[in-house]
């Protein structure tokens, strides 16, 4: 038992970490709340990592994959939270193009996964309705067989980016009559269809991260169809638990409470800074201490992935624990700020002047990032699902 | 990186598993916690057998070449059965300070009779009024020729009724709170002057008040440079927390496993409680801190050997989160246990003793959580 890495895992963080420095798009160096950013920002990163052969690292090296090992990976990750990146986004990377290389046909991987390497197609989630969030299994979008096409109806909603989006994968229902898991299936929809209607919603934060998607007779060809008519429900799952593993965002984490601890060396209470208060400086340190914990369950669970084991109901506990941490991170930020939490920086100044907003830098962003982060306990199977599932999964109730 | 244990640290487990299961059943262990003795030197002499008393030391000192780790999985099966002989004052702390500090000599006189479960120890480190801190310390050891006579009361020594010998922090200088001037000594129980007063704790072991009265100590005695003990301490209690949250997790995946299939076998409302989403999501939290605990626990354990100040910060984060992590179970345990888990007769409220004194040993959750803000 060891925590070191070998000399061989430290000379690929080196490459790597050098790789970031001369190849990371210095505009993108410190970017704000994530809705602000223009589609090519977003995918910049994306692009530069398609060219490189690293956008994929977790698939088949056949479909794109680097071949890395779990650790390589795990150090990869930490290197771009090191270095704040803006990440390539999930749903072609970790949700579609798993499903599409697991379960699609050979026209379909060629179709769509070279675009998902390059970043060149950005795809977006059709999952939860306005009446299946955690009951996900209750939706109600049918898709009904004419001819050689589905002809597609429903709403669903909390889309993210959507906006930009290419593509789309939604679960549908195929056959009314079967049993809420049953007569689900995962059908490709091209955003551009006639019949799809793309409704930003307003959050929180002031932000549009999150649409409604309006579904009225969009007319797909059948070989959109991934699978098998009716087997939805096992790729939905399959997606979801790819969707977990690594959403526990320690590395992301361990950044966040560095710049937390230099927010609170910059603030001041009675005369001296912030972190030096025991009141404080205690709940940071517990944060640090938990995150300590999680970052060790993820990598534990990492070297079972390394011994052959898929990613399992453990990954329910990094998704509870590293959501809860990413909250709490917020929150303690937002504390730190104290007053200057207040200011809106919602896009147009109040006196329509370019001037600098109010308060420091830092505190820009604290507010909306804290009401924008509630939702890491909600999204991806709300963390109270993740209990149903350790309970059934593990602890065999 | 590797979370994996070597074949032969997997076969220590399974011995001291078998044995745990097949000897440390509970009524045998009830029955030798109430006996005058309040321990079964059989089982010292069967762990002596088994070479697991000698696991931690080196080979040059006269034991098995293991470390850490070992002592790890050591504790975690005790804490499995709640196994009460004195592993740990024993071969970790007294046989920590020999193998970082002792002489030639000193390690000649101890380590083997230590390994062959001839001599058991006892850590006298606590006093009535110095809480948590190792160098606030009203027992004094003034120089005598080239000896020193020691006086001075130390509390709940765990483990002192059962020895044979002691080690007992002293001032040899400075005042009472400062760094310097803390010492180390090592000296027979029965040497004149010692007295002991002997009880027995809540969690089912035994522990004394040791007091010194003009005891007359040679200069062989002393462990360490004299007045420069207390990094000595720090690092033998470092390794002593790590083995103690080990002990925790293996108390702690029983008392959940025990939670979990009386839930499974109450029945109220004509249904087995288990199927209540109320108590299930409460033993799913039972469960994720206790594997929390485990990471740090693996933490702490696998950075002993670093330096000082992330050695520090791991063990005391480790403190923090197997301590906060031990309360909740055991509470959650309790009340989901009932009626029957307030009960002297079910094994939960035993395994709920023994987690709740957890924290009070080697400083509890606020002590290391003020240390690892110290150390930020």
């Amino acid at each position: 038992m060891n925590l070191e890495f070998t000399p061989e895992e430290q000379a690929f963080r080196e490459e790597v970490r050098a790789f970031i420095a001369e190849n990371y798009p210095k505009h993108l160096a410190d970017f704000g709340m994530r809705e602000d950013m223009s589609r090519e920002d977003f995918l910049a990163w994306h692009k530069i990592l398609g060219k490189k052969g690293w956008s994929v690292p977790a698939w088949p090296v056949e479909y794109g994959g680097t071949g890395w090992t779990p650790t390589q990976r795990y150090i990869w990750s930490e290197e771009n939270a090191r270095a704040s990146t803006v990440m390539p986004l999930p749903f072609g990377v970790s949700m579609v193009g798993p499903v599409i290389y697991t379960f699609g046909n050979a026209e379909q991987k060629a179709r769509h996964l070279p675009g998902i390497v390059s970043g060149d197609v950005w795809w977006c989630q059709g999952y939860s309705e306005p009446g299946a969030g955690s009951d996900l299994a209750n939706l109600k979008t049918t898709a009904v067989r004419d001819g050689d096409h589905y002809v597609i109806n429903g709403q669903k909603t909390w889309t993210t980016l959507a906006q930009h989006a290419d593509w789309g994968f939604f679960l549908c229902r195929t056959d009314p009559t079967a049993k809420a898991q049953e007569g689900i299936s995962f059908i490709l929809v091209d955003m551009k269809t006639p019949g799809v209607e793309v409704k930003p919603i307003k959050l929180l934060d002031g932000g549009y991260e999150v649409n409604e998607t309006w579904l009225t007779d969009v007319r797909v060809p059948v070989e959109n169809l991934v699978g098998v008519e009716n087997k939805g429900w096992t790729y939905a799952k399959f997606l979801l638990a790819h969707e977990r593993s690594g959403i526990a965002g320690v590395a992301r984490s361990k950044r966040g409470i560095e710049k937390l601890r230099e927010i609170a060396a910059n603030e001041t209470l009675d005369g001296a800074p912030l972190i030096k208060d025991f009141d404080f400086a205690k709940k940071v340190s517990q944060l640090e201490i938990d995150l300590a914990a999680l970052e060790i369950t993820e990598l534990r669970t990492l070297a079972g992935e390394q011994a052959g084991k898929g990613p399992g109901p453990e990954s329910s506990i990094l998704k509870i624990k590293g959501t809860e941490i990413q909250q709490r991170l917020t929150e303690l930020t937002l504390e730190a700020v104290g007053t200057y939490s207040a200011p809106y920086h919602g896009g147009v100044s109040n006196d329509n002047s370019n001037e600098h907003p109010v308060g420091p830098d830092y505190a820009q962003y604290a507010a909306a990032t804290y009401f924008n982060m509630r939702k890491t306990s909600i999204y991806g199977g709300s963390n109270e699902i993740q209990r149903n599932i350790i309970t059934k999964m593990i602890l065999g109730l | 990186m590797d979370f994996n244990f070597t074949e032969e640290q997997g076969m220590v487990r399974d011995g001291l598993s078998r044995l745990v299961r097949e000897q440390y059943d509970w009524e045998t262990r009830r029955k030798a916690i109430a006996s005058g003795a309040g321990w079964r030197p059989e089982i010292w002499a069967q762990l002596a057998e088994l070479g697991i008393l000698g696991m931690p030391f080196s080979e040059a000192d006269g034991g098995f070449g293991g470390g850490a780790v070992d002592a790890m999985i050591i504790m975690e099966e005790f804490g499995k059965g709640l196994v009460v002989e004195p592993f740990l004052p024993t071969v970790v702390c007294a046989g920590g300070f020999l193998k970082h500090a002792g002489t030639a000599a000193q390690k000649e006189e101890h380590i083997g009779a230590i390994v062959s479960g001839e001599r058991v120890f006892a850590f006298a480190y606590a006093e009535p009024k110095g809480r948590y801190d190792y160098a606030d310390l009203e027992t004094t050891a003034k120089k005598d020729g080239s000896g020193y006579v020691l006086n001075g009361h130390k509390a709940v020594v765990i483990g002192a009724p059962w020895a044979s010998h002691l080690v007992v922090t002293a001032r040899t200088g400075g005042d009472r709170r400062d760094r310097s001037g803390v010492s180390v000594f090592v000296l027979a129980k029965d040497t004149p002057g010692v007295t002991t007063r002997d009880y027995v704790t809540v969690d089912g072991r035994r522990a004394a008040e040791v007091y010194f009265e003009n005891v007359a100590l040679g200069a062989d005695a002393l462990i360490g440079a004299e007045g420069e003990g207390l990094a000595l301490i720090e690092t033998v209690t470092d390794e002593a927390i790590a083995a103690l949250c080990a002990e925790a997790c293996g108390a702690m995946k029983v008392a959940h496993a025990m939670t979990v299939e009386y839930s499974r076998q109450r029945k109220q409302f004509g249904v087995p409680i288990g199927s209540f989403q109320v108590l299930q999501h409460r033993m799913v939290d039972m469960y994720t801190s206790y594997e929390q605990a485990v990471s740090l626990t693996y933490l702490a354990t696998l950075r002993l050997g670093a330096d000082e100040g992330e050695r520090k910060k791991a063990v005391s984060a480790a403190k923090v989160g197997v301590g906060q992590a031990a309360r909740l179970i055991g509470q959650e345990a309790i009340q989901i246990h009932g009626g029957n888990g307030v009960t002297d007769e079910y094994a939960i409220g035993h395994y709920f003793k023994r987690l709740t004194i957890f924290d009070s040993e080697f400083g509890n959750v606020d002590h290391h959580l003020k240390r690892h803000v110290a150390l930020s």
